[in-house]
């Protein structure tokens, strides 16, 4: 094919728009990581949860996150007998610094839950974005490209789990990546690396030697708000109702 | 914050602009559709109000992006949703929806209403008026008997198509908040009706309030049978809007799912005001009563005119209280279902009162240029000059 002045002026300009795509959707200096060999989720036990808030920590210290704002908090939830609907709940700075002790014990049940983007596979944060700038990558990670998203908030308005917000200095909508720097590279996530009793593990669900299908087989797991019908991948062992 | 939040839903995300965004696109329908009972539907009782209507259409449509674009936090990357509009979004639907109501719909409606008016004026006036006039007539001089036929049947199929599209552009406004599952407060297939009726009475409302009040300012007599006909409508639409209203709530109070309890709460604390006494009391049952008077006591004119008035401004405020309650109302709860937060509007932020003030006021700024330009009564300048 001759390529003359005429088609150097269409395909420049066409090129240039579609070299930010592929910058966009490239992992990170991995060469040697195939996105469409991975479906990654992640597992919480709840029965193992002691509320240290180490992962809370480690998340806003790997991402560099904003005061007041959270990839992934701890919930404190103290479910009476009598009140099995409506629990109280608890999470004082997201629970990074822990919990406060229980004083006079009333009675009832107290567990931790840790919260995190679901990474939906039907996300609904990711039908509503108006321009695109989240969306989910072939490996099942639901990211935003920040360079694109506009600030809109019909993302954060759109989740049910509360798992968005707007960045206040970037002006524009955050999430939890499931550390995709660091998946793509072959380590887990931080907050998984920082929890001390292994309440949190990474999953690979195309990884047919992950323990997730072993665990899943096992175990009676659960999804947060299954009704909503979003496909979610952070699969909650040992889940209490009440849990919202 | 009362009870238990997610901690990032503390913050409010949509503030008072995203109250603006749909109460003005409201009004914009509502003025078209006031505007299409003269064109299409031939109530020629309302013929005072139609060129009136579609300026004020026009006037507030102009201002309708900026409350989005003030509130996005990246407003220089907003175009990115005319080039790569994500298909599965409806608010990506927003600037083509907006595009074509602006352009295909209203101006070129307004344009065919005017043209003849337009190229007299550009014969007869002076100055630099006389060049933008030359330009509003986009190089179509033909002012024969014919060229205006063809501008009276082209200009009625494109209020015919422009039903459709004023419903598109509210309801489709509606259904922004409508489908999101995620908020049980917004969340039903009734909320762009609602929406799209609301808008209705609002609009008509607010036109003929502006009618009024600029007739007042002219010194001129306001048309009796044109607000008695105007407000006819206004009720009768207000019947439907209520109605589907109350089905909403009935079927929220009756079903009683398990977001019941945080709505509940809220209609009876944060939103008590604004909801209760504010948008069903004072600005819905009221003037539904004084409307409903005039329509089967024998009142005297005055009588008439003065409920029409108050009629109108309790719509427009109870259709601002509906936009904020929905609006603010559905992120003061958390979706947890366990707390509550609460806004505080601030003053001269970027998304403060002073800002939103300004907002509702540009229109009326817009509208008086537009009637300046294009006088839409009788014995407008224009029409001395056709004469």
């Amino acid at each position: 094919m001759n390529i003359t002045r005429r088609h150097i002026l269409i395909l420049l300009p066409a090129a240039a728009v579609a070299w930010k795509s592929v910058l966009a959707g490239t992992p990170e200096d991995s060469p040697n990581y195939n996105m469409s060999e991975h479906w990654w989720g992640m597992l919480i036990d709840i029965s193992k949860c002691i509320g240290c808030g180490n992962c809370v920590r480690a998340c806003q210290t790997e991402n560099d996150l904003p005061d007041g704002f959270f990839r992934t908090w701890v919930e404190r939830y103290h479910r009476s007998d009598w009140h099995l609907e409506n629990p109280e709940v608890i999470s004082p700075d997201g629970g990074k610094e822990g919990f406060p002790s229980v004083q006079d014990d009333p009675g009832g049940e107290y567990f931790f839950v840790p919260k995190m983007c679901n990474h939906c596979a039907d996300s609904p944060c990711t039908q509503v974005c108006p321009v695109g700038a989240t969306f989910i990558s072939p490996d099942g990670v639901v990211l935003i490209d920040q360079t694109y998203c506009m600030g809109c908030a019909y993302c954060v308005q759109a989740c049910p789990y509360g798992c968005r917000y707007i960045h206040p200095t970037k002006k524009v909508a955050d999430k939890c990546t499931l550390c995709y720097h660091r998946i793509t590279k072959g380590l887990t996530t931080a907050c998984c690396e920082a929890c001390p009793t292994g309440t949190r593990q990474l999953a690979d669900l195309k990884n047919p030697k992950d323990p997730i299908h072993e665990f899943l087989k096992t175990h009676k797991v659960q999804v947060l708000k299954p009704q909503l019908a979003t496909g979610a991948k952070a699969f909650y062992n040992d889940l209490d109702g009440s849990v919202r | 914050m009362s009870g238990y939040m997610y901690p990032n839903e503390i913050t409010l995300y949509w503030s008072v602009l995203i109250v603006l965004y749909p109460y003005i696109t409201g009004l914009v329908a509502g003025a078209f559709i006031l505007a299409s009972l003269e064109r299409v539907f031939r109530v020629e009782a309302v013929k005072p109000t139609y060129r009136l209507a579609l300026l004020t259409a026009m006037a507030f449509l102009l201002v309708a992006p900026l409350p989005l674009l003030f509130h996005l936090g990246h407003p220089e990357r907003s175009w990115e949703m005319y080039f790569t509009p994500h298909s599965t979004s409806a608010m990506a639907m927003f600037g083509y929806v907006y595009l074509w109501y602006l352009m295909a719909v209203l101006s070129f409606e307004i344009w065919l209403d005017y043209r003849r008016e337009i190229v007299l004026l550009s014969q007869s006036s002076k100055g630099l008026l006389r060049l933008v006039y030359k330009i509003m007539t986009l190089g179509s001089t033909n002012i024969g008997e014919r060229a205006l036929h063809i501008d009276e049947r082209v200009g009625w199929i494109v209020t015919l198509i422009g039903i459709p599209s004023a419903f598109l552009l509210h309801g489709y406004v509606g259904f922004i908040f409508g489908s999101l599952k995620s908020n049980p407060w917004w969340s039903s297939p009734l909320t762009p009706v609602v929406f799209i009726f609301s808008a209705m009475v609002s609009g008509i409302a607010a036109v003929m309030l502006i009618y009024m009040a600029i007739t007042k300012l002219r010194r001129q007599p306001i048309d009796t049978r044109c607000v008695d006909t105007v407000a006819m409508y206004m009720f009768y639409i207000f019947i439907i809007d209520f109605s589907l209203e109350m089905l909403d709530l009935v079927h929220r109070i009756y079903e009683a799912d398990e977001s019941f309890r945080s709505l509940n709460f809220m209609a009876h604390t944060k939103l008590f005001f604004s909801q209760i006494v504010l948008q069903m009391f004072l600005g819905t049952l009221l003037p539904l009563i004084l409307l409903f008077l005039t329509q089967i006591v024998q009142l005297s004119e005055i009588a008439r005119k003065r409920i029409y008035a108050f009629s109108g401004c309790m719509i427009l405020i109870s259709v601002f209280a509906m936009r904020w309650n929905v609006v603010i109302g559905g992120q003061l709860f958390s979706k947890s279902f366990l707390g509550y937060t609460t806004y505080k509007v601030g003053l001269v932020t970027h998304e403060g009162l002073l800002v939103a003030l300004g907002l509702i006021l540009l229109p009326l700024f817009f509208l008086w240029v537009l009637l300046k330009l294009l006088p839409p009564w009788s014995e407008s300048g224009a029409s001395a000059a056709a004469d």
